[in-house]
């Protein structure tokens, strides 16, 4: 089975929870979807569970943007293959509390 | 020596206040989980130093944390808040039914006797509890199905369930509230429930001022001494009870206004109650810009401003419903925090007031132990 190593950027709220410094690097099973790099981070961070994607539904939350490669993927389907640049780990995966405030 | 900690709930995290028994110099510690909604911490009554907090932010949704050691360390435990079955609706604000949907953790009420043990007050308004220290928690499905529920509808402030009250007279008796439906006693441990809202009257919010449910209840007290007699602070109105909900009377006598959120009962005396009259339910802001606790020491009726140490101009800040707590020591302590970030400390029953923190904030929520 083919792992890719994705670079995935989480927001202050959740670096915060998990304990995570900087980016983390989540290993993913082929192919490199929003669903499969969803998982694999929830299970290498568990504690994340519940935060980016409602439970049990794995709808992602209201408020949480992913993006890459300068692309808004939150509306992509899950099951859609991330940018190559996600996969190869040249661009990471940003995880992105909507904007809020006045 | 005695130690008295207050867990104060923000906008943006969690502070833990510490003194000794005099209530005269404090440590601040905090923020934890800086930058989340901290609704409500409480510690449990058998174990001080097991505490548990509800976290939230829009963006995240909910988590609940426990410590072990009083504060210092903290662990996520269970977030999962199922509601039992297929939830009915209850109203929507445009009178449409409208499916529960859980939101966040508004209140933690620890048992009286299991640190393990803690029930949930959440929105949409339902009782939750775990059995293991929050690791798994249930709904208490009896309070939403009590044939009531779906007639339930929210308010400006959302469909929460704030208040939890056990007896700790009657082990199977406790009190809920909930935001724009009312209170609520089960008799069973929880498992059925009745309203008890007879003699509230709601004339400004409801179209039957005198209705079963549907009145903005904003915080019930009780003094552990005297389980049947409770206070409310509602919407409008400061309300009296000495029958365990059957019967309802107002005592806002003299109040300068009584709308407001907190009110409380002095740990020495069940007839000594507070609250913090706010202006009005469309401006929440002191009366005057006048920062004031207001005491009765007869049960309600005739009011004394307590105004020593708090400010008396250009205050504008409000006190939420759960931001006032009160210590077990003689005399008696009572807290609360603001929407401005203050947390003042009286440890002379009201007389006088100091300023424990400024800054913080938002005040959401303020509990209070005391550790021999």
């Amino acid at each position: 089975m083919t792992i890719a190593q994705v670079r995935v950027i989480l927001p202050f709220h959740l670096r915060q929870l998990s304990g995570s410094q900087g980016e983390v690097i989540v290993s993913v099973p082929a192919p490199v979807t929003q669903r499969n790099l969803l998982d694999a981070l929830e299970i290498a961070l568990p504690v994340l569970r519940g935060t980016i994607r409602e439970q049990p539904s794995l709808k992602r939350r209201a408020f949480v943007r992913f993006f890459a490669c300068k692309q808004d993927l939150s509306n992509a389907s899950p099951d859609a293959t991330l940018p190559a640049e996600v996969a190869s780990g040249t661009e990471p995966f940003r995880i992105v509390g909507a904007m809020s405030g006045g | 020596m005695t130690t008295v900690r207050l867990l104060v709930g923000t906008k943006k995290g969690a502070f833990v206040l510490t003194s000794d028994g005099t209530r005269k110099t404090w440590s601040i510690e905090g923020p934890h989980f800086t930058g989340w909604e901290i609704y409500h911490l409480k510690g449990s009554p058998v174990d001080p130093s097991r505490i548990y907090a509800s976290q939230h932010t829009s963006w995240f949704g909910q988590l609940v944390q426990r410590s072990n050691d009083g504060g210092k360390t903290w662990a996520p435990v269970g977030k999962e808040f199922t509601y039992e079955g297929t939830p009915g609706p209850h109203l929507w604000y445009d009178g449409t039914p409208h499916p529960w949907e859980f939101k966040r953790v508004w209140h933690l009420e620890p048992s009286l006797d299991d640190p393990d043990t803690v029930y949930a007050g959440v929105e949409d308004a339902s009782l939750f509890k775990t059995t293991d220290g929050g690791t798994s928690w249930h709904e208490m499905p009896g309070l939403r199905g009590h044939g009531g529920g779906h007639y339930w509808q929210p308010g400006a402030g959302g469909l929460c369930l704030h208040t939890i009250i056990l007896d700790p007279k009657n082990k199977k008796r406790m009190f809920v509230a909930v935001s724009a439906a009312g209170a609520f006693r089960s008799d069973d441990a929880g498992k059925t429930w009745k309203p008890i809202n007879k003699g509230l009257k709601s004339p400004y919010e409801l179209p039957d001022p005198e209705a079963q449910v549907g009145h903005c209840v904003h915080h019930v007290a009780m003094h552990p001494s005297r389980p049947k007699t409770l206070f409310m602070q509602k919407h409008w109105d400061v309300m009296r009870s000495d029958d365990a909900g059957e019967q309802w009377h107002e005592v806002s006598g003299n109040l300068p206004s009584d709308f407001g959120f907190v009110i409380d009962v002095n740990a020495n005396d069940p007839e000594t109650i507070y609250v913090v009259p706010i202006k009005s339910d469309s401006e929440h802001i002191p009366p005057d810009g006048k920062l004031r606790v207001y005491r009765s020491t007869s049960g309600g009726n005739e009011w004394e401003a307590l105004t020593k140490g708090l400010p008396q101009k250009n205050c504008y800040v409000n006190v939420l419903r759960d931001a006032m707590s009160v210590d077990t020591l003689d005399p008696c302590g009572i807290y609360f925090g603001t929407t401005g970030g203050q947390v003042y400390g009286s440890a002379d029953n009201g007389d006088s007031w100091t300023a424990i923190v400024r800054d913080l904030p938002a005040v959401t929520s303020v509990e209070v132990q005391a550790i021999p």
